[in-house]
């Protein structure tokens, strides 16, 4: 296992090299540079601000130069400042992705807990009633645009109820008990958080009912049914397991995602994380900003793989994390 | 499931929402400012809240009159605080008096000179990362008088000579930070390692909370000196999608939505009709200046008798009436009408699509096939209109004006891209023929940015400069020269008016409205009065406050 971890780990540092060189140059390549931005916003702005400027930020040099320069300060833990937040790219994006594992942690479990066991049910009751309205669900999850959840649920819980805040964060009150600040963050979570879930929701429970429907048609349920295994014992004791294991692909991929992904919740909700802050950096081409946040979300994907590989071991005793490892 | 989920929403909801003081506001805007620090960048969402906490030395106000905020009396010729001179060089230069009102920072220590000449030598620094750096070398010499009082020299004769402005920096708190090493000054300022120290903020407010993304508090500076602001605490939050703003406004979680970067034109009308019981909506109009950059390296678009017939057959009237229910004024120049330089002399192009058709067919554009004129070359009147993607207003103006020209025989192809790339290609003069986009001006200022033909962008000056279009006309470059120089107010004002008459003849630019800015404002809050130019309302946030 720990030989496997150390392989993986030193596979993660290249990806993250090759990544961060990449996504340097694609930044670079993009039309514009901080300074072209600054000209269009202020006419006073001379030539000679111009080369001042280009040259105070490196920008006067060739690309490869600059990722150089840039990588000699990475390894050394230094990620450079964010030219819109004038703050360490770190300072900035590290609230913020707790920010987002908040958010989207909070709604990847209730999204995943919910998905599963309808999935399953779905997939036990082939072509039922219930079948039919939980797939109807899980299409309308699938087709509603976040930002159109999102208002309609600001729209009713918000405006017409009043019952809970809008969006943004809660704020500290002096003199607030601890379970009436942490309430006031769940009030705050509520909304963004039922948005990302009912997004989710939608695609996970298929991909379970789908996976499902495949094991439970595999000669050795058949087999179990006709040994008397009851039917709770068929579903979670062989069905289940079996078909976890591409379910855990879609979820470990989404896990990247769930890093950089909820932008329209986050702007909806006026929620600081990094999607927003991602998004935002690559428009305002604040280049230190947008390429540690692209890093960043790289390694939660990597990360999120790992965790797949791993839990197939867990799930299928089949599977080993020698050479034959997945 | 589904039962359990809404349970839990309903506990949630019995927490109820903490109870807001009467002399907290929540006020919402769709940006958040960058760095804090007033002289590096400029950016409206910062000079917003800047405004709450500090001062600029005069400020442009609701009427469009110049007025001191940090001086005690607008230096100007009449009164004598302000002087032409013979520098030692041999040219023209100015020499102005200042006196600075008592006024303290947070932390006790007086606003002074000292801060003047800090502020000064930052500006003027090559590495201290102002981007505009020509406002502070002009001041070739500064002569501190007393702790309050200064006299400076400008290198030049020019008429906004007194328009001071100048944000102070605490020279207490930042000096030390910029000796210790000026090109790392911009990392290191205060402003953004330590937000909250009272000592940056000499205004009626000061900041006392930063959450990046989110939100901004700030409360009464106990050293202000001047009108006790009503507001005990303001908070500032950022919401960046104006449907969630609208929405926020109306479920009561912000008190009122800054006009200056809130909600559209088009959202504010339809708030208006709907809400009107509970809101006022005030249409302020402000010097955002909607053109269509012409570049005249094409060829097709370098006679300006096309570019005339252009302007005939857009009916910027109509658009203003079906899209901003009329309240976004037609703009006959880069001069808004309310500007005190403009000239109604000038030419103006009403709705005429039979005298543009006419122009058409002097220019050589009259053979029409497939509905597209084209000229004895061959050579069809079809040019690209690029605007930036996500102003859908401006993409809804720019299919308006795609179906009004194809109605004279222009075909004319919808370009939006994203701001940084459609600004690059008008920075770097690539785009194709047309581009549809504001300028943001001062009253009175002189358009020299965009009509000067020195200002043309090139790889020669760095790309600078803002004459996007490649305007170059010898009498204009002369009248905008003259006009700068130009201290009596008539001569200036006939200096304007030839400058007005020329692009009006020659449209490097087509011009089409000058946006208003939508307030939509409590009707119990009270004494917001929008300004309409880079000033914004908060600049006289202690009159602020709620009906009785």
């Amino acid at each position: 296992m720990t030989r496997y971890l150390a392989a993986r780990a030193v596979q993660t540092a290249i990806t993250l090299a090759l990544m961060s060189l990449i996504v340097f140059v694609l930044i670079g390549l993009m039309p514009g540079d901080p300074i072209d931005m600054m000209i269009s916003g202020d006419p006073q702005m001379t030539s000679e601000d111009a080369a001042r400027l280009r040259a105070l930020y490196g920008l006067d040099k060739p690309l490869l130069e600059r990722y150089l320069a840039w990588a000699t300060q990475a390894a050394q833990g230094n990620f450079g400042y964010s030219r819109s937040f004038a703050q360490p790219v770190l300072t900035v994006l590290w609230p913020r992705l707790l920010n987002t594992l908040q958010l989207a942690g909070i709604a990847f479990i209730l999204a995943t807990a919910v998905a599963l066991p309808l999935g399953i049910w779905a997939a036990a009751h082939p072509r039922s009633r219930a079948d039919y309205l939980i797939n109807l669900l899980c299409f309308a999850g699938l087709s509603a645009p976040p930002f159109w959840l999102a208002l309609l649920f600001i729209s009713l819980f918000s405006v017409s109820l009043g019952w809970l805040p809008a969006g943004g964060m809660a704020e500290p009150r002096p003199g607030a008990s601890w379970t009436s600040s942490v309430g006031q963050q769940f009030r705050h979570l509520a909304l963004p958080v039922l948005t990302l879930t009912l997004v989710q929701l939608g695609a996970y429970t298929r991909f379970m009912r789908g996976a499902m429907i495949e094991v439970l048609r595999q000669d050795y349920v058949r087999t179990a049914r006709a040994k008397g295994a009851s039917e709770r014992r068929v579903m979670w004791g062989h069905a289940f397991a079996n078909a976890l294991a591409p379910v855990l692909t879609i979820l470990a991929l989404s896990f990247g995602g769930l890093v950089s992904g909820a932008v329209i919740t986050e702007t909806m909700f006026a929620w600081p994380g990094m999607g927003k802050a991602i998004y935002q950096a690559i428009l305002d081409n604040d280049y230190n900003l947008a390429l540690v946040g692209l890093l960043v979300a790289t390694f939660a994907t990597i990360l999120g793989n790992l965790l797949a590989d791993l839990a197939y071991v867990w799930v299928d005793p089949r599977v080993s994390l020698g050479n034959d490892a997945p | 499931m589904i039962r359990r989920l809404f349970t839990l929403l309903l506990a949630l909801c019995a927490f109820s929402a903490p109870a807001r003081a009467k002399d907290d506001l929540v006020l919402a805007m769709t940006q958040m400012p960058g760095t804090w620090n007033p002289l590096i960048s400029s950016m409206l969402a910062k000079s917003l809240i800047a405004n709450m906490t500090a001062r600029p030395m005069t400020a442009w106000n609701a009427d469009w009159k110049l007025v001191c905020l940090v001086c005690t009396e607008l230096p100007t010729l009449q009164n004598g605080k302000a002087r032409v001179i013979d520098l030692p060089d041999g040219k023209k230069g100015m020499e102005i008096d200042v006196e600075m009102r008592e006024m303290r920072w947070g932390d006790g220590v007086p606003v002074s000179v000292t801060d003047v000449a800090f502020t000064l030598e930052v500006g003027r620094h090559p590495l201290s990362g102002v981007a505009s750096s020509e406002a502070y070398k002009r001041i070739i010499k500064f002569d501190a008088r007393d702790d309050r009082r200064f006299t400076m020299t400008i290198d030049r004769v020019t008429f906004d000579y007194n328009s001071l402005g100048l944000n102070l920096l605490p020279a207490h708190i930042e000096k030390p930070i910029f000796d210790a090493n000026p090109a790392e000054y911009r990392n290191r300022t205060a402003y953004d390692t330590d937000s909250t120290n009272p000592g940056l903020a000499f205004g009626p407010y000061r900041i006392v909370e930063v959450v990046p993304g989110s939100r901004i508090a700030l409360e009464r500076n106990p050293t202000w000196t001047g009108e006790k602001p009503y507001f005990r605490r303001i908070v500032v939050r950022i919401i960046e999608s104006t449907a969630a703003l609208e929405a926020n406004l109306l479920s009561g979680n912000v008190d009122y939505v800054l006009g200056e970067l809130g909600l559209s034109l088009d959202q504010a009308i339809a708030f208006e009709k709907r809400h009107k019981d509970r809101y006022e909506v005030v249409y302020k109009p402000a010097l955002i200046y909607e053109h269509i950059d012409v570049n005249l390296d094409n060829k097709l678009l370098a006679d300006r008798r096309v570019r005339q017939a252009m302007l005939l057959a857009i009916d910027r009237q109509a658009i203003s009436e079906k899209l901003f229910d009329g309240k976004q004024p037609v703009a006959h120049g880069g001069i808004s009408v309310l500007d005190p330089m403009y000239s109604p002399a000038a030419r103006q192009y009403g709705y005429d699509p039979t005298a543009a058709r006419a122009l058409l067919d002097h220019a050589g554009f009259a053979a029409l096939k497939n509905g597209v004129r084209q000229n004895a070359a061959g050579e069809r009147l079809s040019v690209e209109l690029g605007t930036t993607a996500g102003n859908r207003v401006r993409e809804l103006v720019a299919q308006v004006i795609q179906s009004q020209l194809r109605q004279v025989g222009i075909e004319v192809r919808i370009k939006a891209e994203p701001p940084r790339i459609f600004f690059e290609a008008m920075g770097r003069r690539t785009f194709g023929g047309l581009g549809m986009y504001a300028w943001v001006q001062q009253p009175g200022a002189v358009p020299r940015s965009s009509l000067h033909s020195s200002e043309i962008p090139s790889a020669a000056n760095g790309w600078s400069g803002q004459n996007y279009t490649g305007y170059a006309n010898p009498e204009m470059d002369k009248a905008l020269d003259t006009a700068e120089r130009e201290l009596d107010l008539d001569r200036r004002r006939a200096l304007f008016a030839e400058i007005q008459r020329l692009a009006a003849d020659d449209l490097p630019a087509l011009p089409l409205f000058f946006r208003v800015d939508p307030f939509v404002i409590p009707k119990a809050l009270k004494g917001v009065v929008p300004t309409g130019t880079l000033n914004s309302s908060t600049l006289w946030i202690e009159q602020w406050r709620w009906q009785q």
